[in-house]
């Protein structure tokens, strides 16, 4: 515990009647993969959703790296190193997938808008700065060719990619991929799998994901949250999850259901 | 050095050398009626821009331009108005002391105008710019009138409904299309840098742009405050063109006039606000012989007053039929477009400004 980057202290979220998530308590070491699963519904965006800001939790606290980041606002969080990804994807339509990336170096620009209304040094060198880093980093993601496409013409796949060199782009400690493998064929899973892995080693980073396809998760995560009507049902690695009891019910049921 | 580069700035310099010419031949030969309607030009663009700076690069909408227009040319005109004229307008009530006396140069009165107009944006944003979409144009369109309501009834300040005479007048080409130049290249610097960026993010998707570490109110009030300055130097401007100001030159119905600027140019193309900005203020006024009497190979159409707003509102409709996006769309004008097109070739290159 005394080593943990984002600790989340039973943290509830209540809206209205609905207790959306209960009691999630959390505690992520650096450089660690986490999966947060459970059937639909169960609380896990409300759970992204309070640990980046969007939401303030009713109850409990949220520390990062030994600061209360609760109640911060998005940006504030974003600024302190934590980044996400979204479920549905949210680029910037009406950019390039370069200017996509470069945006979300503004939060670490150090001048003010008449340094750049001048064009002064001190802005100029530290955006000709930001755009090297950009090409470099679209490099890495293997997206430096598309670099002048529009981001919303790009195939889903690379899109998804996309927003997570945006999220990277913001130089986080800890990101947050909000169903990464969503609408993937098992290839591109298998390959976004790997790519996760990659980064991690790159960037030193530590990662929080949401994720329905068991493949990717079972395949990555070293510690495995499992939410059910936003009750922590278990927790554990890959191999206790695939034996737990209540875990399998949970999810027999859900299967249960649609049948 | 680029080749195109180089050829790209010769070509720059050529078009400000180019326009200063045009200024230069304007000023000396055309009339002062139309040198007039230039001038009203220049002022259309530099609202057209600034709130398209607001509406189309931030997506606020926001309808309170008017406001800012009349805050800053009533500060223009109290600033620069002499004494002695001062004493003669306010008959009514006299004006409060510490103005009454004040004689500025026109120069630092219109820089002033924008200044002052910037803080009632940055007062009136503070509030507002909490409220998204047609929550946010209501509560602007309120506070632009509320701005007109109280110019109409602090009289000691600014003489009420009888409005101020005898501003100042500027006739020189060179001052109305100097700020327009200066301001369209004041905010296509501020676009195309980090901030600009933001503003674009912000309107492409506001939820994305928080989580990407901006700061989303505070990019709203600094894109409002900037469009109120502009919109207070427009109004100086506009003061010193009709050396006139009543609180209802400033009706909302002024603030549609540019939003059809900004809407037949193109939201989010300042290349868009400046070609509407000119095409629309010049047709207005040649367009006026439609309000004349019409004599159709013997038909006689009698004159109908407000005929031109008719067919502008035509023109909006087929705009929005037909063409959405305006004008330009959001595209800009650019060296890189003509050069492709007449087939200089292009080198690999790319840059951030």
């Amino acid at each position: 515990m005394g080593n943990s980057l984002l600790v989340t202290d039973n943290i509830t979220m209540q809206f209205g009647g609905l207790r959306a998530v209960s009691d999630l308590a959390l505690q992520i070491a650096p450089r660690q993969i986490v999966g947060l699963i459970g059937p639909n519904g169960a609380g896990k965006t409300t759970a992204f959703n309070m640990i980046t800001g969007v939401y303030k939790p009713t109850l409990g606290k949220i520390s990062f790296d030994g600061k209360d980041i609760t109640g911060l606002k998005p940006n504030q969080i974003t600024e302190l190193g934590i980044a996400r990804t979204f479920q549905n994807i949210r680029l910037f339509s009406s950019m390039s997938v370069l200017e996509n990336v470069l945006l979300s170096k503004h939060v670490r620009l150090k001048a003010n808008p008449l340094e750049a209304i001048l064009g002064l040094p001190r802005y100029s060198k530290a955006r000709k700065r930001h755009y090297e880093e950009c090409m470099e980093l679209l490099d890495q993601v293997q997206l430096a060719d598309l670099a002048d496409e529009k981001a919303t013409s790009l195939p889903y796949g690379k899109q998804r990619r996309l927003e997570i060199a945006r999220a990277l782009a913001t130089q986080p400690q800890v990101i947050l991929l909000d169903e990464p493998a969503a609408g993937m064929n098992p290839q591109e899973s298998l390959e976004l799998m790997e790519f996760i892995a990659k980064i991690r080693e790159q960037f030193g980073l530590t990662v929080l994901m949401i994720e329905h396809h068991m493949e990717v998760v079972m395949g990555i995560c070293e510690h495995i949250v499992v939410l059910d009507h936003g009750v922590t049902i278990a927790q554990g690695t890959p191999t206790e999850i695939q034996n737990n009891q209540q875990v399998i019910e949970a999810y027999l049921g859900a299967v249960d259901e649609i049948a | 050095m680029d080749s195109r580069q180089n050829i790209k700035r010769l070509l720059t310099l050529g078009l400000i050398l180019l326009s200063c010419l045009v200024l230069f031949f304007a000023q000396g030969f055309l009339s002062s009626f139309n040198i007039r309607i230039l001038n009203l030009a220049a002022i259309f663009v530099i609202l057209g821009a600034s709130m398209n700076l607001v509406l189309g690069f931030t997506g606020m909408f926001s309808l309170g331009h008017a406001g800012f227009m009349c805050v800053g040319a009533y500060v223009s005109a109290i600033l620069t108005m002499s004494p002695a004229s001062k004493e003669l307008i306010y008959y009514m009530e006299p004006i409060i002391p510490p103005l009454a006396n004040v004689h500025w140069p026109v120069f630092p009165a219109i820089v002033m105008a924008g200044v002052v107009a910037a803080f009632f944006g940055f007062l009136i944003g503070f509030p507002a710019l909490r409220l998204r979409d047609d929550y946010l144009a209501i509560a602007t369109l309120g506070f632009g009138e509320i701005i007109r309501i109280i110019v109409t009834n602090t009289i000691t300040i600014t003489n009420g409904s009888l409005g101020l005479k005898d501003i100042p007048s500027i006739k020189s080409l060179w001052i109305y299309w100097g700020f327009a130049i200066a301001t369209i290249w004041i905010l296509k610097q501020l676009i195309n840098s980090s901030w600009g960026y933001a503003f674009k993010a912000i309107r492409d998707n506001e939820i994305a742009a928080e989580a990407m570490g901006i700061d989303v109110f505070k990019h709203k009030l600094l894109s409002f405050t900037v469009g109120a300055f502009f919109a207070g130097l427009a109004g100086a401007l506009m003061g010193h063109l009709i050396t006139s100001v009543d609180p209802t030159m400033f009706r909302f119905l002024f603030t549609f006039q540019i939003l059809l600027i900004i809407v037949l140019g193109g939201l989010g193309s300042l290349t868009g606000s400046v070609i509407a900005g000119v095409v629309v203020t010049v047709s207005m006024e040649f367009l006026r012989f439609v309000e004349q009497p019409i004599n159709l190979f013997g038909l006689i159409i009698p004159g109908i007053p407000g005929m031109r707003m008719v067919i502008f509102s035509l023109l909006l409709l087929m705009v929005i039929l037909f063409y959405r996006q305006g004008l330009m769309g959001t595209r800009e004008f650019n060296w890189d477009w003509i050069l492709d097109k007449l087939g200089v070739a292009r080198r690999k290159e790319r840059g951030v400004a």
